[in-house]
């Protein structure tokens, strides 16, 4: 379960993500779920990968 | 029908010459009644004065985020409260997306860094680079990478870069309101070194950044006195954390009544849809430009944003009937 919402690093459980969520169809994560770190973000034309120090990787 | 669309037909679809400012901005200013038929006329102009190809690049970020500049619309900033963090690619990365580009049939590769102008650090990733895609893959491969000194530039067409991309990114009355750390002549002496040097001039610019209407044709016959050979649209994606981030996206049919106008003032131009376009003009507005002037494709990701898939856009122009542009077809 994610704990903070990957796009706007808020709680994932107070407040209104609709909008995060709508936009992240054409964006990659920016903040780790589960930490709210900002990640390492690589995109390629067809993918992306994001990086957290203490969570590892995520990819599209 | 309006004055202006048969002012254009005669001069630009059968003439070959591009609008003037003035005129321009007339086009701009057609009511809605008219754009069915002045996207028409754009496209009349891009299949007389370019032909049905379509020119299919993919884009990649060797250098993301950290850049000391600040132009208000761009996440990549190190100056703004963005979310987007500095990252290098490494060459073996680099190489896969260039074949992962290719593979889609695009003859294009755009390698691109968030900087204000490229470091010896980024000069040596570039060769190294450029080298190892032109070993590993069949594709043509452009860059940008700010701003350039004339030995930058010496280099850059050694290494085989065949186009640069340097975005003049609006006109030049608006640009001190949207960066402040440089100039437009700055960008405008670049541009002017890369003319010389060969290497095919990219530039273009984003729509929606605040910009008046007349600025918008003033940009336009900016571009136009440039005479780039490809002049990338872009439409403001506003960022989170920068300056631009709570302005409104550009209405869907000013996007294309700016994509109209942009072709009929460079007939000839590459004129490709680059970022945006899924957010300004949801999906059917790629088959929209495409029939309105449009005769280029971003396919695949930006560079810290994503597109839609390559294989949407390629399935789009067999639809439309329109070839993509071959290697064989670019030199
Ligand atoms: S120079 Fe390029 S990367 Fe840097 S802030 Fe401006 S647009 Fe962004
Ligand atoms: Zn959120
Ligand atoms: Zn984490």
């Amino acid at each position: 379960m994610a704990t903070y919402c990957d796009r706007c690093g808020l709680a994932a459980a107070e407040g209104d993500h609709t909008a995060c969520a709508a936009a992240r169809e054409l964006e990659p994560p920016r903040f780790c779920p589960a930490c709210r770190r900002r990640m390492k973000v690589q995109v390629v034309p067809t993918g992306w990968t994001a990086t957290c120090v203490e969570h590892g990787v995520l990819t599209s | 029908m309006p004055q202006i669309l048969d002012r254009a037909r005669a001069r630009v679809l059968e003439g070959g010459a591009g609008l003037d400012q003035a005129e321009i901005l007339e086009i701009l200013r057609l009511p809605d009644e008219d754009l069915p038929e002045l996207l028409q006329l754009a496209h009349d102009v891009r299949m007389k004065w370019c032909g049905p190809e379509v020119e299919v690049e993919g884009i990649v970020s060797l250098k993301t985020g950290g850049c000391p500049e600040d132009c208000h619309f761009c996440s990549q900033s190190g100056l703004f409260a963005s979310p987007v963090r500095a990252v290098w690619l490494d060459i073996p990365s680099l190489v896969k997306a260039a074949e992962q580009t290719a593979a889609t049939g695009a003859t294009e590769f755009c390698i691109v860094a968030a900087v204000r102008g490229p470091d010896q650090r980024l000069m040596d990733q570039m060769r190294e680079g450029v080298k190892a895609i032109k070993e590993a893959v069949d594709i043509q491969v452009a860059a940008s990478l700010g701003m350039l000194t004339q030995e930058q530039v010496d280099d850059l067409v050694d290494m085989g870069v065949h186009r640069y991309n340097h975005n003049l990114e609006t006109c030049e009355s608006y640009f001190p309101n949207v960066v402040t750390t440089h100039s437009w002549e700055e960008r405008w002496s670049t541009l002017k070194m890369v003319r010389e040097s060969g290497m095919e001039v990219c530039c273009g610019g984003i729509l929606g950044l605040g910009e008046t209407v007349e600025q918008r044709a003033e940009f336009a016959a900016q571009l136009a006195e440039l005479d780039p050979h490809e002049v990338p649209l872009n439409f403001l994606n506003p960022r989170p954390g920068t300056p631009l981030g709570d302005r409104p996206v550009v209405e869907g049919k000013d996007a294309l009544r700016a994509i109209a106008a942009f072709r009929l003032a460079m007939p000839r131009t590459i004129l490709r849809y680059a970022g945006g376009r899924e957010i300004t003009l949801g999906d059917l507005g790629t088959r929209e430009g495409l029939l309105g002037g449009i005769n280029a494709v971003i396919v695949g990701n930006y560079l810290t944003t994503l597109g839609r898939p390559a294989t949407a856009d390629l399935e789009l122009l067999q639809d439309l009937k329109m070839p993509v542009k071959s290697l064989s077809a670019t030199f």
